[in-house]
């Protein structure tokens, strides 16, 4: 059999066959570029609107939050066109994602993700309080939101984490966290609201929330 | 150390990290030097919106290497034509936008959703904030979904987009493309873009563009297609997308501090 007319087969990592790509010595590690990210733009809600963008759990889940908040500019005003991103874990610690080594998680009622416009001024998540993770290294991590901003004026997605600012004794323990100066800290930290937390996202100037790359 | 149970080596997590018994894909960083900045002078909105401070370094860890499974559900099979909307057909050059979605180590990237939107063939989007006057095609709303195949494969026919002022500078307008949101396997790996259009000629005054460095902004641009053009039907172009891949190099041991 000619080894160059093996059909690919997505369970096997792509090998080269032809010469247009690759470094010339296919024992080597084989990388492609990535392709460059863009703006979301002004006109992300053609594209992006999902009528149940905005629930990570569903509606009335036993324990259900809403998480909200405004995205701010340098100058502090409110952005309206920004898109916002989440992605969590249960309760229990799990994601609903066959990439976790420790298997998907199936929560009832729970999608882990949502995405939310700021077009009435601020983005508003409901979904469920995470638990805690193993960070990898013996501990837990404080719960723990990832977050993507998107809008007009961002070239690439921006990334930052929700934490809870009543989980005193979690967020102590947190790598990421302790890594941080106090007040830098605290732009990471949603407040109890009368139905779940509030943080608002300040992208520059004051109070520049905290960005991690990943 | 090693708290949890071993989790079991599964099919195309090569590239792991072995510590405190969890093995964790490194999903690798691009270089800055082919990387889109967040900021950029040239383009206006960015003076206030891109944050000025370094990001950051966050190590991959279980929230990082995992993500929202969002296939099939997701979109309708007439999601993938966007040149038939409110029962008619759409005014403009017809055309097939074909590729796969792969990450960097070239597997491709199966089950992933990808949705687009774009203008109209006369350059106007269908949203309240473009008001310009060119004219609104009541059979094109701009919207597409599609989820790729096993072998990473998407494919959506649509209309040649429009280009369109946009008021960054004096005469400004943006070349033609199709904007592109995907999702891989990993929160790592979601990445939103822009597809363009070969020998554009309006390259080289669009600051969205110019924002990618020289070196990677090839990637960006579609290629025509003879092989998949419709004969009296519709052009094709292909448009392959590199999300992020992992490191292939099994590490034993925390010796950067980006691991989990």
């Amino acid at each position: 059999m000619n080894p160059l007319d093996v059909p690919p087969d997505p369970a096997v990592p792509f090998q080269p066959r032809s010469g247009r790509r690759g470094s010339g010595f296919l024992t080597g590690p084989f990388r492609l570029g990535t392709t460059p990210s863009a703006t979301v733009g002004p006109y992300l809600a053609i594209g992006l609107t999902w009528p149940d963008g905005i629930w990570a759990a569903e509606e009335g889940t036993e324990g259900g939050i809403w998480i909200r908040g405004r995205v701010l500019d340098g100058n502090g005003v409110i952005v309206l066109d920004a898109m916002v991103e989440t992605w969590q874990a249960d309760p229990d610690g799990g994601f609903p994602s066959p990439e976790d080594p420790r298997g998907a998680a199936s929560y009832p009622g729970f999608r882990g993700h949502a995405r939310a416009q700021t077009l009435s001024g601020e983005f508003g998540i409901y979904t469920l309080k995470p638990g805690r993770v193993p960070d990898g290294e013996g501990g837990l991590q404080a719960p723990h939101i990832d977050v993507s901003v998107f809008a007009r004026g961002i070239l690439d997605r921006v990334v930052t984490r929700i934490c809870f600012a009543d989980e005193v004794q979690a967020n102590a323990e947190d790598a990421v966290l302790r890594g941080l100066p106090e007040d830098r800290r605290n732009t990471l930290l949603a407040i109890p609201a009368d139905d779940g937390y509030r943080l608002d996202i300040r992208l520059q100037g004051d109070g520049e929330t905290v960005f991690f790359a990943v | 150390m090693g708290s949890l149970v071993t989790g079991s080596y599964r099919p195309g997590m090569t590239g792991t990290t072995s510590t405190g018994g969890l093995h964790l894909p490194r999903y690798l960083h691009e270089p800055d030097a082919t990387r889109t900045p967040v900021g950029f002078p040239d383009y206006k909105s960015t003076g206030l919106r891109a944050p000025l401070r370094t990001p950051v370094d966050l190590p991959h860890r279980l929230t990082e290497i995992t993500g929202p499974v969002l296939g099939e559900d997701r979109v309708t099979s007439q999601d993938a034509d966007l040149t038939l909307r409110n029962g008619g057909e759409a005014v403009g050059q017809r055309i097939l936008v074909y590729g796969r979605v792969l990450d960097s180590d070239g597997r491709p990237v199966p089950d992933a959703l990808v949705e687009v939107w774009q203008a109209n063939a006369a350059g106007r989007y269908r949203h309240v904030v473009d008001n310009w006057p060119a004219p609104l095609d009541p059979h094109f709303d701009g919207l597409g979904r599609v989820v790729t195949d096993s072998l990473g494969r998407y494919e959506f026919m649509t209309i040649k987009p429009g280009a369109y002022p946009w008021g960054n500078h004096h005469n400004a307008w943006r070349p033609a493309h199709i904007h592109f949101s995907l999702f891989g396997r990993a929160f790592s790996q979601r990445l939103v873009t822009q597809m363009y259009f070969p020998d554009d000629p309006l390259f080289g005054q669009d600051p969205i563009y110019n924002a990618i460095p020289a070196a990677a902004r090839h990637r960006a641009i579609s290629r025509y297609s003879l092989e998949r053009t419709q004969d009296n039907w519709a052009l094709a172009f292909e448009w392959d997308v590199v999300l992020r891949g992992t490191d292939q190099t099994p590490f034993e041991t925390d010796d950067d501090g980006d691991v989990a």
